[in-house]
Order: C-alpha cells, then structure tokens, then sequence
C-alpha cells in the first residue's frame, strides 16, 4: 500500500478525533488533545506530499461521499509540494499553538469553538490541493475558508477591530469563491465533464474566448486568495487580527493555495495559455510585490508588516509563474520550467520564514500585549531567543545570503535575466522592469526587516509592558525552533529540494525534469552556467567572521571589554524616547514615495489664552491609508451605500406593496421566457 | 595550476585588506594637494588603525550583540566579496561561483548589519544613520541589479570571471552604448553604496547631515578599527569592480606567476587612477540635499535600464 492515501487517512482521522476533543474537553486537555491531533494532521499531510514530491501519484473517488458530484481526489507531485509545506507549517504551528493557547484564558483562541476548528482548519489546507474535481475542489476549498474565518473571529471579544477584519474577511473571500464557482462551472459546462481528468482532456477544445474568460475569472480569484493587488485589502486586515498560530497558518499555508490554483488551472487544466493571460499576472505579481512592501514599510503594527510583506512574497512567486507562462507563450519550455520552479521553490522558503515570523511576533504580543513597535523595543535583553528566532526569519526575509529567501529570488532573478534569450518584444520590454520591480522590493525588504528587528528587538524598551517581557513557555519556543531549522535547512541545502520542485514542474506540464539541479552542495538551473554554492557561502563567512574577529584581538593589548556610557555626541544616556522609532524610521522612505503612498497629516496647534504666539500643545498625526482601497474600494463601497439608501424607498411596509412585486416580478419572468427561448 | 588559483583568491583579499587604508590615505592626500594643505601622507590611514587597534574595547551600556558583531561582520562580507570579484585572475579554484549578484548581495549584508548596529545603540543619531542608509541601500538596488542584467546580456551569464575574460577577449563591447551606459550607471550606484559625495560626505563633522557616519557613531578603540577597514576595503573592492568590468585588461586569465604579477601591478595602478579622480571630482562637487538623492538614484536607474534594453535591440539586429 503506498504511504500517500495511508497518510491522508491517517490526517483525516487524525482531524476526526481532534475536532470534537477540542470541543468536549475542558481547559487545558482540550488544548493540548486538539493540538496534538493538529499537529498529527499537520504531519501525516507533510508525509504525503513528500511521498508525492518523491514520485508516488494516487488517485480515488468516493461516489457516495457527495450527493450528486461524489468526491474526487488525486494527488500529484504539484499537489504533494503544497501538501508538504501546509504539513510541515501546521505541524511546528501546531505545537507554538499549544503553548500558546495555554494560559490564554476561556475566550480567544483556546475557546471550545477555536480548538474545535483549528485541527479543521489544518485538514483542509492539507487536502484542498488534492482535490480532482471541480466540486470537490470548491467545497474543500470553501471549508477553509470557512474555518479559518471562524478563527480569525476567535478574538472579537477582547478588540473591536477583528469584528471588522471578519467582515472583509468573509466578503472578499465570498466574492472569490463566486469569480471561482462562475468560472470554473463555465469550463466545466464546455469541456464535458467536472472531473479535473475531464476538464484537461476537454480543455483543448474549448474556445480561446471561453478559455480566456475562465482564466480571468478562476485568476481573479486566486490572485485575490493569494493577497495579490488590487484584491489584497483582506489580508492586512484578517492576518493582524487573527490569533498569532492562526496568523502563520493562513500567512505561510493558506496564501499558498492562491498560487497552486493558479499554476493548476492556467498551466494544467487549461494547458497553458496566450502571453496576455501570463503578462498579467506577472504584472499583477510585481506591483504587488512593490505595493506590499512599501506598505510593510510604512506600517508600525508588527503584524501588520508582516502580512504586508506576504502581499509581496506571493507577488515575487506570481511574478515567477507569469514568466514561466510568458516564455511557454513564447515557446521556451525549459526556461519556462526553471521560472515556475524559482517561484514553487519561493513558496516553500516564504511559508518557512514568515510561519516564523507570525510565530515570534505572537510571542512578543503574548509577553507584552502590543503590536505597537513604537512602543516595544529592547526585547532582546528579555526574550533572547524569540529574538534570536526572529532575526533567523527575518535574514530568510530580506532576501540576502546566507537566508533562505536569497536562494529562491537568486533563481527567480537568473531566470528573468535569461528570459532575454526568448525572441519577442513583449519580453524584452517587461523583463528589465520585473527585474527592476523585484530588486526595489528587495531592497526595500531589506529596510523593513531592519526596522522591525532593530526597532521591536534591540535598543531600550519605549513602554511599560515592553520593560516587564518574560521569555516565552518552552512550548511556544520549541515550535518556533523546527520553523527555524527548517529555514536554515532551506538555506544550507536547497538542492535537496531540486529533485521534488521538477517533479511538481512535470506535473503542471512543463519540462521539469532536471529544471533545478542540485545536490548538497550547489544549486543551479539548467543551461544556466552562474551556480549558486550556500554551504560554500556560509563556510567562507564564518572564517572570515572568525579571522576578522581575532586577528584585531591578537594584535591588541588590552583584550578586556569595558563597560562604558553611550557616548550619544557627549549628550549622554539618552532616554528610550529619543531613540528612533519604526515611524521615524520610515520617514525618509514615505518621503521618497510621497507620490505612491499619498500619506495625510494633520498638524493641530493650540495656543495659550492669553497670547496667540505661545503655544500651549501641538498635536501631530500622521496616517499612511491603504491608498488602492482609498481609490478603489471606498468608491464602490460608496455606491452600494448609496444604492441601498435609494432602495429603501421600493420597501414602504405595505404588504400589498410586496405581493405585487411579486406578481410583475413572476409576469416579467414569463414573458421573457415566452418571447426569449 | 591551483597553487597559482589558490594565491590568487589570497592575494585578492590580502590587495583589499591591506589596500584599503592605503586607498583611502591616497585619496586623502590627493584631496589635500588640490586644496592647497600638506596632506598627512598616505600611510596615515594605517597609522590611525595602529593606534585604535591598541586602544581598550568599549561596551556602551544597554547595547547588544548586534553592535559588537556588526564591525567584523561587515570586513568579512568584504573579504569574501573579495575573494570572489575577479580582481587580479579570472582563473581561481572559486571562480565558478562568483556570481555578480551573490557580491551585490554580501556587501548589502554589511551594511545591513551596520544598520542594525545603529538601530542598537539606542540613540538618535544611530537610528536617524540606520534610517538613511537603509534608504539610499533600497534605492540604489535596483540600479546595480539592471547593471548586472545588462553586462550579463553579452556575456550570457551573471557569472564575473565569464563576464570579465568575455570582454577581455571581445573589447569591443565596452564601447557599446550598453556597455557606456551601464558603467555610469554602476559608477553611480558605487557612489551611493561607499558613501562618497554626491550622497555622503565621509570627512562630515557635523551629525545632522550624516549617513554612514552617524550609523557609527558609539563605535570606539579596536571596533571602530574594524568598522573604518571595513568601509575602505569597500570602497577598494567596488573602485576594483568597476575597474574588472569596464578595463578589465591585465587581469590574469590563466594560472601563470607572470600574469598575476602583471595583474597586481596593473589593479594597483587602475584603483590608485580611479580614486585619484574620485578625490579630485569630490573637491569640486559638494554633497547633495539628503531628499535630492533619490532623484540622483532615479537617474542612474534609468540609464541602468536603457543599458538593457539597447543591449536587447542592438544584439537582436546583429
């Protein structure tokens, strides 16, 4: 019997058990019962998907487990890479969580309902990429975001704003599902079948408008799950909200769906597609990844940064499929394998580097109860580890070596660069400005994380509760721990992977084999001569590290280090409020682009009574909107007020009123299907 | 051939370590003799470091790791980065992975961490340098990444030792517009990474206007050393990028003890060119307004990207 449908059953009876444990028990069991099952969930799915990246495929259908559809599920290598990285994230997730959620009192997330779902919510993102059939695929996929939407509510007693992040939450995840339920029907209806076997044999036969269509719509909605602009104004408000294991899972796991969706209906389902289809996404991908990340730039809530800088890492992957279908456009496959494997491969590093990042950032909220960095800072003399957890996520995030990140958009960058090798203008054009738009959000990346690690971690303490942090229960530490060996196993030996990510390749239809070669001790794409070496790379800083360390010491006389006063300029010690903050930090960035963010100030000075030239207190703000919701969101929001308002009107209270709606209403249908069909 | 591969790599490091002070007393002294004063000499920058490396190390109170690490992590970047850029042989044992993009990225790992060190320190001046240089780092990464795409064109590789013995053996792409335009728009971006004016001023006095400078500001005795040799060896590593891609003659591209002698005469000579003309351009240029160099920036991006795409239509019509 092969380990994948072993595995999956085990998950699901893992999750079966899970589900009403956390909902019987009391306190503490429950926590720890749903969070062993989460966590058993979490490693069943990982064992799957690596039994699937190692080359096993498995396929069953369950007539009677729908009415009507019956449930199909398949698992590929393409679907056995997002099972893994789901898997591996819920189970380092499930064990924080743990600790987390103890301790955390009877409401929130250790609450009868939010155990309950969590080991739910951990199936579903383990089996989403496993279904084949169209119906399959929407209820499992509307059963996520289902459950996580539950969870991201878990708080809504302790702050008033979770309410509202619901509430976009649910909307915008219910828009997409309708864009996905239209254009998926609409395939299904012209290819003949719903089975996703169906869909890929009758793809070829449908016309290029009807594909299209289907493209742009099941696109929309996917890009939009994956936090891609313009449709992203849910994921900086769910992400923040939700409870902080909550926060990874859907950050590192469910984000990552968006991008599977769209690598199996545009690559597999539909079997590739014009330029036009791929230039969009790719430009989707790269405004994306600039807009999140002068975003993160800006934002002084921890949580907030982070989930913007998931906007930007999933358009950096988005940028990486869209070239991949721009150069299969163009009729260079193999180089078409090595962008989509750059960008698959930016999803595993991504999920392990920001898991851990929610994770930590979960911490610092649990000891001090702020998200605020502008009221945290000197974290690292009381939580040592969280922040040296924190610093290894945040190296993965800025994309430089020795990180994790810097592999992938190393890749991600060499197979831009090639792309010029592909005949078309098309490319030549966009090619130096998806190159130009990844290194901004590199660099910019760069400055956020310094901001959040140096403003949130180092320094003094600026309040009260950042002064009395405690180091985190060895629970939430241990999780935090395998999120961070992972990341530095992605680091060390990316090649490992090489093998899996051209098996998943293969299987969205390309020419993967190969597409990535490795091994333990360099990565490189294929017909690509530059090679990447991370071992070589790390071996080499140490040394010189250790030489540069030591030759100065050797040669010094007095080797003591003294302790001394900051000198500060001979201003002295100064007091935690003069250091920088994470709002002053970003200033000269917002300068910069004053023209993109549009922030919007307010100056309110208040003079004395007596005279109008001493002031008595000045009061300053400042706010950077979300400036594509300013323009786009709050104008249609507006209509549909307004639309209501003038609807009321037709509701004047008489039932008489309403039964003769009812009567035009049924006159106007009859005859419209008198004189239409 | 690798005894020769291997002293190579050594010599490398060993030419921007030990020329790095060297450098900077040379650009000093060149400054010095156009405004009409003495100079110091050239040797003053060695004598400085003596006397720091002999002066007790300093732990200011309430700082962390981050500040203690960050000097000897930023040489080492450098070290490293020099070990890889072909400066003195295209044919070293690492030469297969010396990517262009892997050197961009290390030295920014040092200022990175420079960076944080600001930011640790607590005070005002550390995080108004953090803030700034982060800033300037940022934007100036697009331009040297495009810079990069645009030599790799002819080359087919981002590979330094493919790109410099390429041009060795072809010269005539230097005169391309491509290749013109890229070299000014990585001179540019050369500036604003070693904090040279336009951008900064290094020889700054006063903290308001300072980058680099006020970043480092609590770093004293052996540390501030290590963070002075870093910053020159920075500037002699990028002067002899610059110098490798757009007049890579003389750079050995075979194992032989002649041709590495050669080459080290010749880097030598190209740097000490260069950073003459770089003390000279700076006694007649003043720096820039702080919020003016992101128009700077801007510019030479854009020349980074007409490199690009003139290489893409020049090579598509031949």
């Amino acid at each position: 019997m092969s380990l994948v449908p072993a595995a999956l059953a085990t998950a699901a009876g893992l999750a079966a058990v899970g589900a009403p444990a956390g909902a019987a028990l009391p306190g503490v069991a429950r926590v720890r019962a749903s969070g062993v099952c989460t966590a058993g969930v979490g490693v069943a799915g990982c064992a799957a998907g690596v039994a699937a990246l190692g080359g096993q495929r498995w396929a069953a259908d369950f007539p009677d487990l729908m009415p009507l559809a019956g449930a199909y599920l398949a698992v590929d290598a393409l679907a056995g890479l997002f099972m893994a990285v789901a898997g591996a994230v819920i189970a380092a997730v499930a064990v924080y969580g743990i600790g987390y959620a103890t301790g955390h009192g009877e409401h929130g997330v250790s609450s009868r309902a939010g155990q309950a779902l969590l080991p739910l919510f951990a199936l579903t993102l383990v089996l989403v990429p496993a279904a084949a059939s169209v119906t399959t695929f929407l209820v499992l996929w509307e059963l996520m975001a289902f459950t996580s939407l539950l969870l991201v509510w878990a708080e809504h007693r302790g702050r008033a704003p979770v309410r509202a992040a619901g509430v976009w939450y649910a909307v915008m995840t219910h828009l997409g599902l309708v864009l996905l339920l239209a254009g998926l029907l609409l395939l299904a209806a012209r290819a003949g079948g719903e089975t996703f076997a169906a869909l890929r044999a009758g793809a070829a036969g449908v016309s290029p408008t009807v594909r299209g269509w289907v493209f742009v719509l099941t696109a929309a909605a996917f890009t939009s799950k994956a936090g891609a602009v313009p449709l992203h104004a849910w994921l900086p408000r769910a992400h923040p909200e939700a409870p902080s294991a909550v926060s990874a899972l859907m950050s590192a796991a469910m984000v990552n769906l968006g991008v599977y969706g769209v690598v199996r209906v545009g690559f597999d389902l539909l079997g590739g597609g014009p330029a036009w289809w791929w230039l969009t996404i790719l430009a989707l991908g790269g405004l994306s990844a600039v807009y999140g990340i002068l975003q993160a730039a800006m934002a002084s809530d921890l949580k907030r940064l982070l989930a913007y800088s998931t906007c930007e890492n999933m358009g950096l992957v988005l940028v990486g499929v869209g070239a991949a279908g721009v150069f299969a456009a163009y009729g260079d496959e193999p180089l078409a394998a090595a962008a989509l494997a750059a960008g698959l491969l930016h999803v595993v590093n991504h999920a392990a580097f920001k898991a851990l990042l929610f994770c930590a950032a979960g911490s610092v909220l649990r000891a001090t109860g702020e998200r605020n960095l502008d009221l945290l800072g000197g974290l690292r003399a009381r939580m040592p580890l969280t922040a040296g957890l924190f610093a290894v996520a945040a190296l993965g995030a800025v994309a430089l070596p020795p990180g994790n990140g810097f592999i992938s958009e190393w890749l991600l960058l060499q197979s831009l660069i090639h792309g010029l090798q592909v005949p078309g203008v098309a490319p030549a054009v966009v090619l130096p400005l998806a190159v130009a738009l990844v290194s901004l959000s590199a660099g910019l990346a760069a400055a956020v994380f310094v901001k959040a690690l140096g403003v949130a971690f180092f320094a003094r303490p600026r309040g009260p509760q950042a002064a009395g942090a405690k180091e985190s229960p060895p629970l939430m530490l241990a999780g935090m721990g395998l999120l961070a060996v992972l990341c530095a196993t992605l680091a060390l030996v990316p090649g490992l992977l090489a093998d899996g990510l051209g098996r998943a390749v293969s299987a969205a239809g390309l020419p993967g084999d190969g597409a990535l070669r490795g091994g333990v001790l360099q990565v490189r794409l294929d017909n690509i001569s530059s090679l990447l070496a991370p071992l070589w790379v790390v071996a080499a800083l140490t040394v010189a590290l250790a030489v540069a360390t030591g030759l100065p010491r050797l040669y010094g006389h007095r080797r003591r280090r003294r302790d001394a006063r900051l000198w500060d300029c001979g201003g002295g010690a100064p007091s935690p409020r003069m250091a920088y903050t994470a709002m002053s930090f970003a200033e000269p960035l917002q300068r910069v682009f004053d023209d993109v963010l549009a922030p919007e100030q307010d100056v309110d000075v208040t003079p004395v009574r007596e005279s109008a030239y001493l002031v008595e207190r000045v009061r300053f703000q400042r706010r950077v909107p979300d400036r594509i919701e300013h323009r786009l969101y709050e104008p249609v929001l507006g209509a549909l007020a307004r639309a209501g308002q003038a609807a009321r009107r037709l509701a004047g209270g008489s039932v008489h009123l309403y039964l003769g709606y009812g009567f035009v209403v049924l006159v106007v249908l009859l005859l419209v299907l008198a004189v239409g069909w | 051939m690798s005894g020769v591969g291997y002293v190579a790599v050594a010599g490398q490091v060993a030419v921007v370590a030990a020329g790095g002070p060297l450098l900077a007393g040379w650009m000093r002294q060149v400054r010095a003799r156009m405004e009409g004063r003495v100079g110091a000499g050239v040797l003053q920058p060695w004598r400085d470091m003596r006397k720091l490396l002999r002066k007790e190390p300093i732990t200011p109170v309430g700082t962390g790791p981050a500040l203690r690490i960050a000097p000897a992590l930023v040489v080492a970047t450098v070290a490293v980065a020099a070990a890889l850029v072909p400066l003195l042989s295209t044919d070293t044992p690492i030469s297969d992975r010396a990517d262009l993009i892997l050197v961009v990225a290390l030295i920014a790992l040092g200022t990175l961490a420079l960076a944080l060190a600001g930011l640790d320190s607590g005070t005002a001046f550390g995080g108004m340098g953090a803030s700034r240089e982060m800033t300037v780092a940022a934007l100036v990464e697009p331009t040297i990444l495009l810079s990069v795409f645009a030599l790799s064109i002819p080359a087919g590789s981002t590979n330094l030792p493919a790109i410099v013995s390429g041009t060795v053996h072809d010269p005539a792409r230097l005169a391309s517009p491509a290749g013109l335009l890229a070299t000014a728009a990585l001179a540019v971006a050369v500036l604003a990474e070693t904090g040279r004016i336009p951008v900064d001023n290094p020889s700054t006095h006063l903290e308001l206007t300072m980058i680099h400078e006020a970043m480092v500001l609590e770093y004293a005795g052996p540390d501030l050393a290590l963070v002075e040799l870093g910053a020159q060896m920075r500037l002699t590593l990028l002067l002899g990028l610059l110098a490798s891609l757009f007049a890579p003659w003389g750079i050995a591209t075979s194992a032989s003890w002649a041709a590495l002698a050669v080459a080290l005469a010749l880097f030598t000579l190209k740097v000490a060119v260069l950073g003459a003309v770089l003390a000279a351009a700076e006694v007649f240029w003043a720096k820039l307004r702080l919020f003016r160099v992101p128009e700077l920036l801007a510019g030479s991006f854009l020349l980074a990207l007409l490199a690009v795409i003139v290489s893409y239509f020049l090579s598509s019509e031949s």
